[in-house]
């Protein structure tokens, strides 16, 4: 198939950037759009120009690298997966595809389509763990029996790729599908309840220091995300934030 | 034993470890204060490793080349992690896990350092459950369990399909917590160049800071390497598109020996390479072999038809389908190693019984399983006489809970339904039991350099277990490496801050900055993958599932021409002062290009058969790997000699004292 591509180029974070046209021919059904984009890269070297840098490195959907808004979609047309798992069967012949970074506040282009979300590891960071320490004598792993039912949510709730794909989504670049899964998680867990107070009032704080904005229920980024991460942990997120609030 | 010293501990093999770990030298709390670590590799091995190193005090750097730790290659690990617990009450122990794991290796790995790990096995389920790792459960909130190739028990804990994710998350919840405490400072988009010797002992690294392009000093009083594996060397394989080789080789030139590196695993269930443009390969579980059936047709017609789409595989009746694993070894069936499924899988298509377009595959078929657990869903759940399609549908929902996101993968890559029509799969590289050679205590032969997970040789022998290399990674970095490091670093107490402003530093900066000027300034015609996907096809076809002396080498010939004229012809666009993917892929295909030589030179070096290295010459009338015991019990470890043509052999022989060395057979 032949395709028009429309890419936004942009040489590094402090310079201005803008979209870049391209056509390019012979590409095959089977391809992944990422592997579209290789064809395309090989040929700009081979011209002598320089390649489109994008993210990614597993592609396979789970190390949450890739991140691509593909005609204004974060991962593409498809539901359900991440753009490395997009394959070129879902386009056609002579159709134009624009392709951008995500844009956010709190996500800054580095090159091209790389933007740098190291603001969702300072979220983290500011208490996403349970304090066990790992030189320590853990009790027997069956010691503390967990209801099916709750492990399977908190497993659900961690299985966020932490791609940013909700950011890019949500009309007010806000975080909090991917901040109230890790939330979520723990809270989910007898372990996680111990500290589960300072954990949500102290990854909330740090999410609105990065400069994330607010949350006012569009659903966009449950509607994009390649993990299917559910509204239901925003609303346990608002729940355990509110009883954490309270108690001071 | 000459200049390799594994120091193994004497005594008995169950009391090695304890006895050890009382009588290494610790380091007190007020002098970890002043000791640098510098870990490279975020993944299981080194996430962990840094984690607990922090913890217990010292100061710790970590490196990885992606945006963040927690996107380290372990996130892939889909199926499992092992340990024997004997949860399940089946029999299992220490002691077979021990034996299992030597056996699987088929013979060829340490006694003393896998005891150790499966000793430890069970500990890091403790702490993962403990960090609030989602494992598996069964409806009485207990821990589940399912079993893995090479084994009769069930000892492989596990989270759906994701379980290297869940782990890792752990881990890195670990180093957040020690990076908010100011113990670790976390490196991302950080590439280590080259490693700094200072009188002889690994005091820093060069690293290059991907975003900007900056070449930066960082020292140390010890480095971790755990940097994973080297797999992508065939180009094709299941790793993430960055898997490098560079931190190892780098450190291999610096003195560090590299152990066997012939000794490769090709998994048998990927999704087959469907054309020319082919980036990367996906695995689908081992785990799908629990319910999975393998098949190829027994009639050479219908595999005609069905690659030339006349027949489909479910039109095929069972009296003319060869489940060649299960005839072939009724006591494993499809449950055999990876690397007698995988050679299987070859022999049947290199007859003319492949199903896919290019002859490359065969069937994965779940259609028995899907009948068998809806049949006893239905049971379960009171009803008389259920009809095919309640039972089918019953079934598919019990699958789609167990492998639910194996089959998705597997649907939007292949655009066919598994639950309706068997998978296609073929073997692909998948891990490298290989690496740099370390002794008991992880220590390569640079002093205070280490290596811990995929990046060294230690525990799988010649052929790894599924599921035992995230237990390595998890038992290395929580559990071995914090403790043997303070045996080495007891000595630095008094040394004080390692200054990078050194003629050792200068030195390993100029190296790398000559290096990056020249590949930048070659402007040759070729694109670095074009090079990238040449030594893959000759790794694949000559260094592959099976080698032979001619074919060995000219792969040796052929690697060496094609090094030098990607030094002298390849094209890299850019600047090195900025981000620049392609100067960070030419750097990592320059030591594949080198690796695949001593690769080659390893394979051709050891006449035998043994797990994942299977030589045409060396097999039994049935087709069965042949090992020679009486010349080959040892780990060829290779010193660097500035060619890899040249690395000079040395020889660690393997003494086996507590498990009897036999056959291995899986019938
Ligand atoms: C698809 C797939 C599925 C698997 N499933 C299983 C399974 O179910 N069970 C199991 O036991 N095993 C499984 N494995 C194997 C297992 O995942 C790996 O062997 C293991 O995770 C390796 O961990 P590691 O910590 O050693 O290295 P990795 O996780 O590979 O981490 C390497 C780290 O090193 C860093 N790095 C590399 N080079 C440099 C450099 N030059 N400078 C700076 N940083 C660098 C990277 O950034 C990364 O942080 C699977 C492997 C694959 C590919
Ligand atoms: S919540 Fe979904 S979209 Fe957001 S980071 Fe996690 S996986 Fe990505
Ligand atoms: S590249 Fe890993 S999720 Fe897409």
């Amino acid at each position: 198939m032949k395709l028009y591509l429309k890419i936004w180029r942009q040489k590094n974070a402090e310079s201005k950037g803008s979209m870049v046209e391209y056509t390019l021919d012979g590409i095959e059904n089977d391809m992944s759009f990422l592997e579209m984009l290789d064809v395309l890269n090989e040929g700009l070297i081979n011209k002598g120009e320089e390649p489109v840098e994008f993210d990614h490195d597993c592609r396979e959907g789970i190390c949450g690298t890739c991140s691509l808004m593909i005609n204004g979609r974060p991962h593409g047309p498809d539901s359900k997966i991440t753009v490395c798992q997009l394959h070129m069967r879902s386009f056609n012949d002579g159709d134009t595809i624009v392709i951008e970074p995500w844009r956010a506040k709190a996500f800054p282009v580095i090159k091209d389509l790389i933007v740098d979300r190291n603001s969702f590891d300072r979220i983290q960071q500011a208490g996403g763990y349970i304090s066990v320490n790992t030189s320590g004598r853990p009790v027997d792993a069956n010691a503390i029996p967990i209801e099916k039912d709750l492990a399977d949510a908190s497993f659900n709730a961690a299985t966020c790729i932490g791609c940013g794909a909700c950011v890019a989504a949500c009309k007010n670049a806000s975080a909090m599908l991917f901040t109230s899964a890790k939330v979520s998680q723990f809270a989910l867990l007898p372990q996680g309840r111990v500290e589960a107070s300072e954990r949500v009032l102290n990854m909330v704080r740090q999410m609105d220091l990065e400069g994330f904005g607010n949350c006012t229920n569009t659903g966009a980024c449950e509607v994009e995300c390649p993990k299917g991460i559910s509204l239901e942990n925003i609303a346990r997120m608002n729940r355990e934030y509110l009883s954490a609030s309270v108690k001071g | 034993m000459g200049v390799l010293d594994s120091k193994i501990p004497s005594g008995p093999l169950a009391d090695k470890w304890t006895n050890h770990k009382n009588k290494i030298d610790l380091v007190n709390p007020a002098n970890k204060r002043n000791i640098d670590v510098i870990v490279v590799g975020t993944g299981l091995a080194g996430g962990s490793a840094a984690a607990t190193l922090a913890e217990l005090g010292y100061n710790v750097k970590t490196f990885c080349y992606q945006d963040s730790p927690r996107r380290a290659h372990s996130i892939a690990a889909q199926g499992g992690v092992n340990a024997a617990k004997n949860y399940q009450g089946d029999g299992d122990s220490v002691y077979r896990l021990f034996y299992d794991t030597v056996k699987g290796g088929d013979y060829r790995s340490r006694e003393a350092n896998v005891h150790r790990l499966a000793e430890v096995s069970t500990n890091i389920i403790d702490q993962c459950v403990a960090q609030g790792v989602p494992f598996a459960r069964e409806y009485g909130g207990l821990l589940d369990n399912r079993s893995f190739g090479g084994v009769l028990v069930s000892r492989t804990f596990y989270a759906k399909g994701q379980t290297g994710q869940q782990l890792l998350l752990g881990a890195y919840a670990a180093m957040n917590r020690q990076i908010q405490r100011g113990k670790i400072k976390s490196y991302t988009r950080h590439e280590m160049l080259d490693m700094v010797l200072v009188d002889g002992k690994a005091r820093g690294i060069i690293a290059r800071n991907l975003v900007t392009g900056e070449i930066e000093r960082h020292s140390g009083h010890a480095v971790v390497l755990a940097t994973g594996g080297y797999g992508n060397l065939f180009f094709l394989s299941t790793y993430c598109m960055g898997a490098n080789v560079m931190a190892a080789w780098k450190a291999h030139k610096r003195g560090a020996f590299f152990a066997n590196p012939c000794f490769t695993q090709i998994h048998p269930t990927c999704i087959p390479v469907s054309g020319d443009h082919q980036s990367k390969l996906t695995l689908m579980s081992e785990s799908l072999r629990n319910d999975g059936r393998i098949w190829v047709p027994k009639n050479i017609e219908d595999a005609k038809a069905i690659r030339e789409g006349r027949l489909k595989p479910t039109e095929l009746k069972e009296e003319d389908r060869d489940y060649y694993l299960e005839r072939r070894y009724p006591a494993f069936g499809n449950l055999v190693p990876r690397d007698v499924a995988s050679r299987a899988a070859k022999e049947r298509c290199d007859a003319g019984y492949g199903v896919n377009k290019t002859g490359e595959a065969v069937y994965l078929d779940f259609a028995a399983a899907i009948m068998r657990y809806g049949r006893e869903k239905a049971l379960t759940s009171g009803m008389k006489n259920p009809d095919d399609a309640t039972v089918r549908k019953l079934g598919e929902e019990i699958v789609e809970a167990k492998y639910g996101n194996l089959f998705q993968m597997y649907e939007k890559i292949v655009d066919q339904n598994p639950y309706k029509t068997p998978m296609m799969i073929y073997p692909a590289v998948h891990y490298t039991m290989g690496g740099l050679w370390v002794d008991y205590n992880l220590m390569t032969t640079v002093p205070g350099c280490y290596a811990a997970g995929e990046a060294n040789f230690s525990d799988h022998g010649a052929n790894r277990l599924g599921a035992s290399a995230l237990m390595q990674g998890l038992a290395d970095g929580y559990f071995v490496l914090p403790y043997t490091i303070g045996d080495y670093l007891s000595d630095d107490i008094r040394t004080g801050p390692i200054s990078t402003e050194t003629e050792e530093f200068d030195a390993a900066e100029k190296n790398v900055r000559e290096r990056i000027e020249k590949l930048m300034s070659t402007k040759g015609e070729h694109s670095v993958d074009y090079y990238h996907k040449r030594l893959g096809k000759i790794m694949w076809n000559k260094c592959g599932m099976a080698r032979n002396e001619k074919e060995l080498k000219e792969a040796m010939k052929e690697i060496a021409e094609l090094r030098k004229d990607f030094w002298e012809n390849v094209k890299v666009p850019g600047s090195p002062d900025a981000k620049n993917q392609e100067l960070e892929k030419a750097g990592r295909v320059a030591d594949f290009l080198e690796l695949g030589e001593l690769f080659a030179k390893d394979a051709l070096d050891r006449n035998e058969s043994c797990g994942g290295h299977f030589r045409d010459e060396y097999q039994t009338p049935e087709g069965e790997a042949l090992r020679d015991d009486k010349n080959y019990t040892y780990v060829a470890a290779w010193e660097y000699k500035g060619e890899p043509s040249k690395a000079k052999l040395h020889k660690e022989d393997l003494v086996y004292e507590n498990i009897e060395v036999k056959t291995r057979s899986y019938k």
